[in-house]
Order: C-alpha cells, then sequence, then structure tokens
C-alpha cells in the first residue's frame, strides 16, 4: 500500500471520530440541516473506500498499519479483503443515508447533536470493527460497538423500558464480547499470532488443536450474542426502543452483523469441521424459525421487522456453517440484500410512524396516496425481501436454494426450514410495505402526509439499489460479491448468479415460498392469532429468563455483601488482625523455619539498655493505663524508644521519621478519642478481652518472630552494594535512602503519596460524613444521647 | 494545655519549625532528611499551632485548603517525573541543571522538585486529617 492510501485510509478511520466531536456544535449552529455536512463524513469515506472495489475485485488484499505498542506486539493494522470491503462499504453508504435520515426524523430534538455524535461514534466503531486486523483492535472495535448502541438505545433515557433495553442489550453483546477475548487470546496462544491474516495460515493447525471447541465455543459465544442467535436473540427486539434510524442502522443493517462477519472471517479457519456445520446450521436454523414466528405475532411494525431480523441472522449462520460453495455465495449475497431492505423497510416504519404518530399495523391503512413516495420506496424493498426477480433479493434466496440442495436427511430439514421461514418473511415483507398504504383510510393520531426529502432519501436510495444491484448483477457480483465469497471460503470463489429465473429446483422452492408467503399474508390477522396462542402455551421466555438471572445477582450480591460487610468495626478489626497473625505465623510453622533464639549482646552499652528498658516500660504502660489517654501517651514513649533505638545504631533517616510519625500518631489518635466522644476508660468485659488479647498477642508475637528469622537469613548486599556504588555517582546524592526514595524508587513514591493523598481524601470523607448525619455538635452533647451514645471502641458501628 | 505562655511561644515556634521543615527538606539528599519528614515536621508545626490557637487560625494561616496543597504535591510530582518526557528519557530520570546566582553554582533538579511534591502532599494530607478531627463547633 502505498504511504498517501495508507494516510488516507487511517483518515477514514479517524472521520467519524472527528465528525461525532464536531456534531454538537454544528448541530447547535444549523438545527436538524447539520444532517447536510454531516453526512459528507460517511460519504467521503464511502468513496474512499469504493476506491478499493477495483483492486479487492482483482483478489488483491489491503493491508497497512503501524506499531502501536512494539513492545507488546501490538499494532493497528487493517485488513480490506472482499469481505471487509463489503461491510465497510455498507457501514459507510447506509450510514450516510441514515445521518440523513436522522436529521429528518429527529428534527428539533433537543439531544440531535448528542444523536449525531453518538451515531458517528458507532460508524467509527463498527468501521474499526470489520476492518482489524488485529485481535486488539477487534476486541476493542467489538465492545465500543456494544457501548455505542448502549447509548444509542437508552437515547431516550427519560423511559425505563429504553434504560432496560439499553442494559440488557449491553450485558449480552457486552459479555459475549468478553467470551469473544477469550477466545482471540486461546487463539493466540494456539498460534502464536495475534493478526487476522497471519492466522489464515494456521487454519489446519487450529483444526486439530485440543482447544479448537474452546476456541469455537468462545467465538460462537461471542458471535451468537452479537448476532442474536436463539437463545440471545431475545435483546434485539427490546433494542426498538431506540430511535428508528438506530434500528434501522445498528440493529437490521450493521452491529447485528458483526457476529456473522466474525464467523465468515474465521470460516476458513475453524470452518469445515463436524462441531462447525453441527452447531452453526442448528442454531441459525431454529433461530431463523424462532425469528419469523414471532415476527408474525407483532403488531408493531419495527418489532415485525425486528423480529424478522432476527431470522434473517439466523439464516445467514446457517448458511455460514454449511459452508458449501454455494451455501457461501448465498451468505455473501443475501448479507448485502438483507442490509439494502431491511434498512430500508425500517427507515419506512420510521417515516410512518413520524408521520401518522403511530406504528400499530392495525390502526393504520390507506396512506398510500398520502405518502406515494414512501409507499414506493416500501414495496420495493418488500420485493427484495420478499425475493422477487429481478431484485437482489431474489438471487440471494436462489442461491439459499441452490445451496440446500441435496437428498440427505438434513438437507431436506434444513431446505424445510429454509422454506418456511422465508416464507414467513415473505408475509411479514408485504404487511409492513402494504397494509399501511392500501385499503380504507384508517384515523391516525397525526394527520399523514409524506415527509420531508431528509427522510424518504434513505429508504429510497436503499431500495432503488436493492433493485440495480439486481439488474446489474452481472457487473455487481465480479466487484462485490465474488471477492465477498473468496474472503469467506478462504479461496476464489465464483459468484455469478444472474436476475433472470431458470427452471431449476430453486425456482421451485422460490416459488413455494412466494405461495406459501402469499397464503400467510392473506391470512395473516389468523396467522398471528396461532403464533400468539403458541407463545402464550410456552408462556415462559428467555426475556424473562434474563431477568430472573439479573435478579437472582443482584441478590446474590446483595447477601455476599451483607455476609462480607456487616458494618461492624469490631468484625473489621478482628477479621484483618487475625489474617496478619495467620499470614505471619502458618509460613514459618508450615515451612518449619522458626528463628533461632537470639543470643543475648555481649557488649550492650548501658545507655541502649536504659533506651529498651524504656520501650518496655512504656509498653508495660499501655497495658496498665488507667484510661485511654494515657495509654496513648505510653504508646507514643514506646515508639520513642524505638525511635531511639534507630538513631543509635545508625538509622537517623528512619529515626527522624519514626519520631514525627510517633508525635502526629499521639496528637491524631487523641484527637479521635475526643471527636468519637470515646468512653475514656476500656469498658471490655474479660470475655471479650480475652479473645482480643490473644490475637493482638498473636500478631505481636508473629512479627517477633518473623522479623528474626528475616535477620538471621543470609544477607544478599548486592543492592546494597548497587545504592552505595552508584547514589552519588548517578543520581548526585550522598544520603542513600533519600535518593532511593526520590530517584530510584521515584515511581513507587509517586504511588505511595498518591495513597497518602487518596487516605487522606478518604477520611476526610468519613468525618464529613459523621458530620452531616450526627446533630450539630451543641445540640448533640446534651439533647439527644439516644442517637449517639458514647460508644465502646470496640463497639463503634460503621454506618 | 491552653496556657498563656504555650499561646504566646505556639507561633514562633511553628514558624521555627517550618522554616526547620524546609531545612531538613532540602539538605535531604545528601544529609539525613528529605520530603516525608519535612512533611512530617510541618504537619506537627501546623498541630501545634492549632492546638495553642484553634482551628480557624490554622486554616486562615494556610490561606489555602489543605487538600489543595496535598494535591498540588502530587500535581508537582507527577510533573517532576513528566518532565524527563520532554527530553525523550524514560519517565522520572532524574535532570539537572546549575545556574548560576551571584556567583554561586545552585543545583537544581526534577528530583527536588519531586521531594517538594512528596512534602506539600504529607503536610496536606496529614494537616487536613488533623484540622477534620478537631471540633469545628467553635
Amino acid at each position: 500500500m502505498q504511504p498517501g492510501t495508507m494516510v488516507m485510509t487511517f483518515a477514514a478511520f479517524c472521520l467519524p471520530f472527528l465528525g461525532a466531536a464536531a456534531a454538537p456544535a454544528l448541530t447547535r449552529l444549523l438545527g436538524h440541516r447539520a444532517a447536510w455536512p454531516l453526512a459528507l463524513f460517511p460519504a467521503a469515506i464511502f468513496l474512499h473506500f469504493a476506491g478499493f472495489l477495483p483492486e479487492v475485485g482483482r483478489g488483491e488484499v489491503v493491508t497497512g498499519g503501524f506499531a502501536w505498542v512494539p513492545s507488546y506486539n501490538v499494532s493497528f493494522s487493517w485488513l480490506i479483503d472482499g469481505l471487509s470491503l463489503a461491510f465497510l462499504l455498507l457501514i459507510s453508504g447506509i450510514g450516510t443515508l441514515i445521518v440523513l435520515y436522522s436529521g429528518g426524523y429527529l428534527k428539533d430534538h433537543p439531544h440531535q447533536g448528542r444523536f449525531f455524535a453518538f451515531i458517528l461514534m458507532f460508524m467509527g466503531a463498527m468501521l474499526g470493527l470489520v476492518a482489524s486486523d488485529s485481535f486488539l483492535m477487534l476486541f476493542v472495535f467489538w465492545e465500543l460497538t456494544s457501548i455505542t448502541s448502549f447509548l444509542l438505545i437508552g437515547f431516550d433515557h427519560a423511559r425505563e423500558a429504553a434504560r432496560r433495553a439499553a442494559l440488557q442489550a449491553l450485558i449480552v453483546t457486552g459479555g459475549g464480547g468478553l467470551l469473544l477475548l477469550a477466545g482471540l487470546l486461546v487463539l493466540w496462544n494456539v498460534t502464536g499470532v495475534t493478526q487476522l491474516s497471519l492466522l489464515l495460515a494456521f487454519g489446519a493447525e487450529v483444526r486439530a488443536s485440543p482447544f479448537y471447541l474452546a476456541i469455537l465455543l468462545l467465538m460462537l459465544g461471542g458471535a451468537f450474542t452479537k448476532s442474536a442467535q436463539f437463545p440471545f436473540h431475545f435483546w434485539l427486539p427490546n433494542a426498538m426502543e431506540a430511535p428508528t434510524p438506530v434500528s434501522a442502522y445498528l440493529h437490521s443493517a450493521t452491529m447485528v452483523k458483526a457476529g456473522v462477519y466474525l464467523l465468515m472471517r474465521l470460516n476458513p479457519v475453524l470452518g469445515g469441521t463436524t462441531p462447525w456445520e453441527t452447531i452453526l446450521p442448528a442454531f441459525g436454523g431454529l433461530t431463523l424459525l424462532v425469528g419469523a414466528v414471532l415476527a408474525i405475532r407483532q403488531t408493531d411494525l419495527k418489532l415485525m421487522l425486528a423480529y424478522t431480523t432476527v431470522a434473517s441472522l439466523g439464516l445467514l449462520v446457517m448458511l455460514t456453517g454449511l459452508g458449501s460453495e454455494h451455501a457461501v455465495a448465498a451468505a455473501a449475497l443475501y448479507l448485502v440484500a438483507h442490509s439494502l431492505f431491511k434498512g430500508a423497510l425500517f427507515m419506512v416504519a420510521g417515516i410512518v410512524d413520524h408521520e401518522t404518530g403511530t406504528r400499530h399495523i392495525t390502526g393504520l391503512g390507506g396512506l398510500g396516496r398520502a405518502m406515494p413516495i414512501t409507499f414506493a420506496a416500501a414495496v420495493l424493498a418488500a420485493l427484495s425481501m420478499g425475493g422477487l426477480p429481478p431484485f437482489f433479493g431474489f438471487l440471494a434466496k436462489e442461491e439459499v436454494y441452490a445451496a440446500l440442495e441435496g437428498d440427505s436427511l438434513r438437507s431436506v430439514a434444513f431446505t424445510l426450514a429454509a422454506v418456511a421461514g422465508n416464507a414467513l418473511m415473505f408475509a411479514v415483507a408485504f404487511a409492513v410495505a402494504l397494509k399501511p398504504f392500501l385499503g380504507a383510510r384508517v384515523e391516525t393520531p397525526k394527520a399523514p402526509h409524506e415527509g420531508p426529502l431528509l427522510l424518504w432519501l434513505g429508504p429510497l436510495v436503499l431500495a432503488a439499489c436493492g433493485l440495480a444491484a439486481g439488474l446489474f448483477s452481472a457487473a455487481v457480483h465480479p466487484l462485490l460479491s465474488s471477492p465477498l465469497a473468496s474472503a469467506m471460503a478462504g479461496a476464489p470463489t465464483t459468484v455469478d448468479i444472474g436476475p433472470v429465473p431458470h427452471a431449476s429446483l430453486a425456482l421451485l422452492l422460490s416459488a413455494v415460498t412466494i405461495a406459501l408467503g402469499v397464503a400467510v399474508f392473506v391470512a395473516l390477522d389468523r396467522a398471528r392469532a396461532a403464533a400468539d396462542r403458541l407463545v402464550a402455551d410456552i408462556g415462559w421466555g428467555p426475556d424473562r429468563g434474563f431477568d430472573q438471572v439479573i435478579s437472582g445477582l443482584v441478590r446474590l450480591g446483595h447477601r455476599l455483601a451483607r455476609w462480607l460487610q456487616p458494618g461492624l468495626m469490631e468484625v473489621y478489626l478482628t477479621v484483618t488482625f487475625v489474617v496478619v497473625a495467620l499470614a505471619l505465623l502458618v509460613p514459618l510453622a508450615w515451612y518449619d523455619e522458626w528463628p533461632r533464639p537470639p543470643l543475648w549482646p555481649a557488649d550492650a552499652q548501658f545507655h541502649e539498655l536504659a533506651v529498651m528498658a524504656l520501650a518496655l516500660i512504656g509498653v508495660g504502660g499501655v497495658l496498665t493505663a488507667s484510661n485511654r489517654l494515657n495509654s496513648i501517651l505510653a504508646l507514643g514513649i514506646q515508639g520513642f524508644s524505638v525511635a531511639l533505638l534507630f538513631l543509635l545504631f545508625g538509622a537517623p533517616d528512619l529515626a527522624f521519621t519514626q519520631f514525627m510519625v510517633e508525635t502526629l500518631s499521639v496528637v491524631i489518635l487523641t484527637l479521635v478519642m475526643t471527636r468519637l466522644r470515646l468512653q475514656p476508660r476500656d469498658a471490655r468485659p474479660l470475655a471479650q478481652k480475652l479473645p482480643d488479647a490473644a490475637i493482638a498477642i498473636a500478631c505481636g508475637l508473629g512479627f517477633s518472630l518473623y522479623l528474626l528469622r528475616v535477620t538471621q537469613s543470609r544477607f544478599d548486599p548486592v543492592l546494597t552494594d548497587f545504592f552505595n556504588l552508584y547514589s552519588k555517582a548517578i543520581a548526585h546524592g550522598a544520603n542513600v535512602v533519600n535518593v532511593i526514595i526520590v530517584d530510584f524508587r521515584g515511581t513507587d513514591t509517586l504511588g505511595e503519596i498518591a495513597v497518602v493523598m487518596i487516605t487522606g481524601l478518604a477520611i476526610l470523607s468519613l468525618i464529613r460524613i459523621r458530620k452531616s448525619t450526627t446533630a450539630p455538635a451543641g445540640s448533640a452533647a446534651e439533647g439527644k444521647p439516644a442517637m449517639r451514645p458514647a460508644v465502646n471502641v470496640g463497639k463503634e458501628k460503621q454506618r | 494545655m491552653n496556657t498563656v505562655i504555650f499561646r504566646t511561644l505556639a507561633p514562633f515556634l511553628t514558624a521555627l519549625m517550618l522554616l526547620f521543615s524546609l531545612f531538613v527538606l532540602l539538605r535531604g539528599h545528601n544529609e539525613p532528611g528529605g520530603g516525608f519528614i519535612g512533611g512530617l515536621i510541618a504537619a506537627s508545626a501546623l498541630a501545634i499551632y492549632g492546638i495553642a490557637r484553634g482551628i480557624r487560625p490554622v486554616r486562615h494561616a494556610l490561606w489555602f485548603h489543605p487538600m489543595t496543597i496535598a494535591a498540588t504535591g502530587l500535581f508537582l510530582a507527577c510533573l517532576a517525573g513528566l518532565v524527563s518526557m520532554v527530553a525523550a528519557v524514560p519517565f522520572m530520570t532524574g535532570l539537572w541543571i546549575y545556574p548560576s546566582l551571584f556567583g554561586v553554582e545552585i543545583p537544581l533538579s526534577t528530583v527536588m522538585l519531586f521531594d517538594f511534591g512528596v512534602y506539600l502532599v504529607v503536610v496536606g494530607a496529614i494537616t487536613s486529617i488533623a484540622l477534620a478531627l478537631e471540633r469545628e463547633d467553635f
């Protein structure tokens, strides 16, 4: 790749984020007309990537990038082959139309600028996802699409349903992302490569690896949650709480296909094995049927479309799993066709909703005269979705049936599933495209009229693309379909199906599908009632299961927190010190590393003995003091004596610090005592004192023995020598202790002072909480003894 | 504790101790001392002032909230580490300059700035705890 192109490509990946940054200001300036300048961002990206079409069409792979974290072998690199390019063009092309559509759809919305920013951010994430070569980038962008989808679904955050749907989508797809990460890590471990382009060479090795099944299941976990496969399909219909541009863009054309993208990308590496060819078609086929049946049941236009999206994703997964040459070609064609017609139909549903105030199919009718352009777009899209010639959807469906041809039981079963699913989707497509527009006029909340240019432009262009791509398939295939299928198959594949029907089994199946579809369409109300009954009979669904899991988790969390955090200071202190004592004593006992009894120093000087005696007197004072203040002071005496010992044995820095710490401890402990209004005397009963004393003695003993043991082991002077040697020479300081603190180990110190600072803040806020929850000090002293009785330090309850 | 002698002497004692804390801070690189110790001395100096005169005068004399002082310290310490980025050497590398002032060569370094940051963090954090603990109901 030439350097200029590389910079341009990198710029194309950054452009959506720049657009997102500019969107709020532009919208404040121009209102909803900001959609026009903002649409230039994705349009420019589309044009840039369209420039790769001839190159990729010749079977070349465009790669580029730069080292990101070279020390960890992490690169920011992209891989643009037929698969990536098709996705890149769909994302940026549909993205352009969606930005325009959002301009009209959210006109005068107070947060339209924010919406533009979110949708452009999503676009950036999605472009990055499909173009990523490095595993890390793939994962980062994958999660970024989950996060931006969360923001977009919850855009209308004042409604509880939107918040729930947003959270649900985030948990399901984000959780799947973690599985993906785990899968990528295992792949990395097995192959040693962190780039998709290099991974292709390791296909056989991966498939033979004992970890193959683990990799496959982890990857499927990521892909199935993202692409809403049964039983994770429930988040997608709930995500329809989002504004319609989001449904059209994220939840039909792009994001939900990320899982399918992943499967297609990994097909040459993981595909072709028995588990792959069993799990994928089984779950895909099941999802197809479940989605189609649930779609029939809905009356809300958006929900009908959402469930057919689930069904279509199931079909794509099924085809990817079958893996034959026709299946790969069918998946490629259907992927593109679906993005075009489903995006258009969603936008149509949005226009109907926007202009009439309702999107319930039972409350709509006869809009065709008032909204002719929308009607035209709807019909064009539905013809493609229904798979009628010469639309692109027809090509896809013919190829699907060609792929399923065969006389094994397996082929027959999948053919039946595909026919049933397609027929139901056919019925839904025409229900959405015809019912609101034909028949007698039904009164709607708003008087219907054609939407503005910004609204109908998107669906019309997409639907027309579906027609054009079918008509000129001879030109489209070499540029788009064949490279896409080749990348999926991992070998050159040619797609050559044309829009002219010719007699074959596939055509017969198509005819059956259409006949069935028409039958369901005619009897839609009865079919809906039947589907409704079926779902009501089952009763429980994964959506409710999700709620049960979440509430179970919350309950478990509550119970755990209550168990671990009883709120009793006494318990915390006891646990802490017992653990300290065990941590010190158990290893000594376990490894039988008890210290030798220390020898009495023969050359102990009188003043040294005096200081030690002073320390002992301090300790004795602590134990025998009649009130708490005295024992704090006695503790101070002990501390000062130890500091004196440090001074005598040549550690002036340590002694110095110890002096100051002891002084401040006495001051602060005294303050704490007065502040907490503790009883001056320790009033613990003997039954409590004895275990407390035992713990204290165990801790003290542990520290003493441990220190003795440590000082008795052989001292390795390598660090001492190093610091003595270099302190002056390198760090220009004679005080080795200080040089270590501020220079050699400066980063440690930086962390430590950050801890000091954070501790200070924490203590400060704890004191503040006390202050605000207790009554003003003056009145508390005598006014409300019941509220804040003088408490024993051991019993002090933390709140 | 609040004798007249103590209350009269406390400001002088505090001033002396603060001065001493700075001395300890600056000599720390070559002789016993440094930011931690200096900070602790300064914190005790302020504590003495607080015990003698009450909280309000201490807060007044400090001018800034002690946490602000601590945060400034942390900022300076980070800054001392980041200067090395400009010089294209690893984070936290000590850098020295020797400007000459009135004919006397004064060694200045990022290490010193860092130690000063440590000093401020210790003073600020401990003083803010001590001040918050003293009753403010007067």
